[in-house]
């Protein structure tokens, strides 16, 4: 289908695929057992990601359990994203970037403007720019969502290391061209995201990058999962969210 | 960012409002721009789970995020400004006498019990439950879906370079205390967190006081 497809996933396997352009936003249904891969056309990319239960919307992934049922403030191949009700989201099978930010937020209106300058709809038509945090209250008031439902989110492909002395500092060349990230869904999940620069990226221009999704049906955590039993914290979390498919 | 500690100038008994929170209570008050609010770890290492709303609006609230990233630090201490979702500054810290304050750790619950103990730490009270009732209770329509990621008033959670993040023993002390200005009119909700399975208060969740003051 496409250059993205590597020698680990068959074509034949592939429910959907779709290039997100730079600077867009998107949203859709993750199920149960299915697996997305995002995929970094460019180096540089960010995608600014949340996730909420498609059923009840009101269970969403929060940063806090995530990071502390896991010990780490980074996420990568082995880890999971938790719900803020004990419960795994996606678990990240696969990671060829080794880095994804999970406590810097999103860009805003005037963040784009002070950094990259005015581009509006009436002059620039779909090259105007924009801002991660207006592009997912776009996405997620099309589920009756708002900004009360936008909750600390991550930032795939990007790396933002924290000093010994706490201060925060963006880290170039995160990703290559052709990265991705495997998120296994373990529960029915509305995916929302954006592809606008990371609010770090100290670059002055603006030049979000695209990526690439690809969805396949990858079945459920076995046993033996690396996820499942990379701490007793996601064991745990797997029993939680078993329990709610039992 | 220093973490020097400062202290405050402002008397306790010139405050114009007192409470003291014991442990596993909520606690939820408007805060009027100007006015000065203190949280004073009574007993020491006690952890005070806040969030904040603009009491003109609670759409508008605290963001961890955004004021960890516009001050380019992840700890929040004296001149720390604690911003909203909307950019703006809600209050400001201005005295200090713990050090670093935690805002990426968030809250516990019943289910994270379960994740980070064990699955029969599931009805162990929690700041989440003090969260929830005490928004029920104030009865203006916020609910679940207003509690994001909130500030630890005298916690220690350090992040490494490497990405590790631990909690740490506390750093605060019988009698430390963080002052903030209100730089909009907000309401502050707090938990005094009921937390028993964590050595990070000692096992000994204890009361902490509530002091505001007016404009001075």
């Amino acid at each position: 289908m496409s250059e993205t497809l590597t020698d680990t996933l068959d074509p034949e396997q592939v429910l959907w695929e779709e290039r997100v352009p730079g600077g867009a936003h998107w949203s859709g249904v993750l199920r149960r057992g299915n697996t997305l891969r995002v995929t970094a056309v460019e180096g540089g990319a960010n995608v600014s990601m949340l996730f909420y239960n498609y059923e009840e919307k009101l269970e969403r992934y929060n940063m806090a359990d995530t990071l502390k049922g896991q010990h780490t403030a980074v996420l990568t191949r082995g880890h999971v994203c938790y719900s803020d009700m004990g419960r795994v989201m996606c678990s990240i099978t696969e990671d060829t970037c080794g880095w994804h930010d999970t406590i810097s937020g999103v860009s805003n209106a005037s963040m784009v403007r002070r950094k990259y300058g005015e581009a509006r709809y009436q002059e620039q038509h779909d090259d105007y720019y924009k801002n991660g945090y207006d592009s997912l209250l776009n996405e997620v008031g099309k589920y009756g969502l708002g900004k009360r439902d936008l909750v600390s989110n991550l930032n795939l492909f990007s790396k933002v290391i924290v000093d010994d002395a706490g201060n925060l500092c963006f880290k170039e060349n995160n990703s290559s061209a052709g990265d991705y990230i495997d998120l296994r869904f373990e529960m029915n999940a509305l995916v929302v995201l954006s592809t606008c620069q990371h609010p770090l990226d100290p670059g002055d221009t603006y030049d979000p990058k695209d990526i690439i999704l690809s969805a396949w049906h990858s079945g459920t955590a076995a046993g033996d999962d690396a996820c499942r039993n990379a701490c007793p914290e996601n064991q745990r979390a797997f029993i939680n969210t078993e329990r709610m498919f039992a | 960012m220093s973490t020097d500690l400062s202290e405050s100038r402002l008397l306790a008994e010139n405050a114009a409002f007192r409470e003291v929170v014991p442990a596993g209570e909520p606690f939820m008050k408007v805060i009027s721009k100007d006015q000065v609010v203190r949280i004073l770890d009574l007993e020491g290492n006690q952890a005070v789970d806040t969030l904040f709303y603009s009491a003109a609006d609670s759409e508008e609230r605290y963001d961890a995020n955004t004021t960890i990233r516009e001050q380019g630090n992840i700890y929040l201490t004296t001149g720390t400004v604690l911003r909203s979702n909307e950019g703006n500054p809600m209050l400001s810290i201005i005295a200090d006498t713990c050090g670093r304050h935690d805002t990426l750790g968030g809250a516990c619950s019943a289910e994270s019990n379960t994740v980070r103990y064990a699955l029969e730490k599931h009805h162990m009270h929690s700041c989440r439950d003090s969260f929830l009732l005490a928004l029920a209770k104030w009865d203006n329509g916020l609910d679940k879906r207003d509690l994001s990621s909130n500030i630890n008033f005298f916690m220690n959670v350090p992040v490494t370079p490497e990405g590790g993040l631990t909690f740490e023993d506390g750093i605060s002390e019988a009698g430390r205390y963080v002052e903030m200005r209100a730089e909009m009119d907000v309401i502050i909700l707090i938990s005094n967190c009921p937390q028993l399975n964590n050595p990070c208060n000692a096992y000994n969740p204890t009361p902490v006081e509530v002091l505001v003051w007016d404009p001075q």
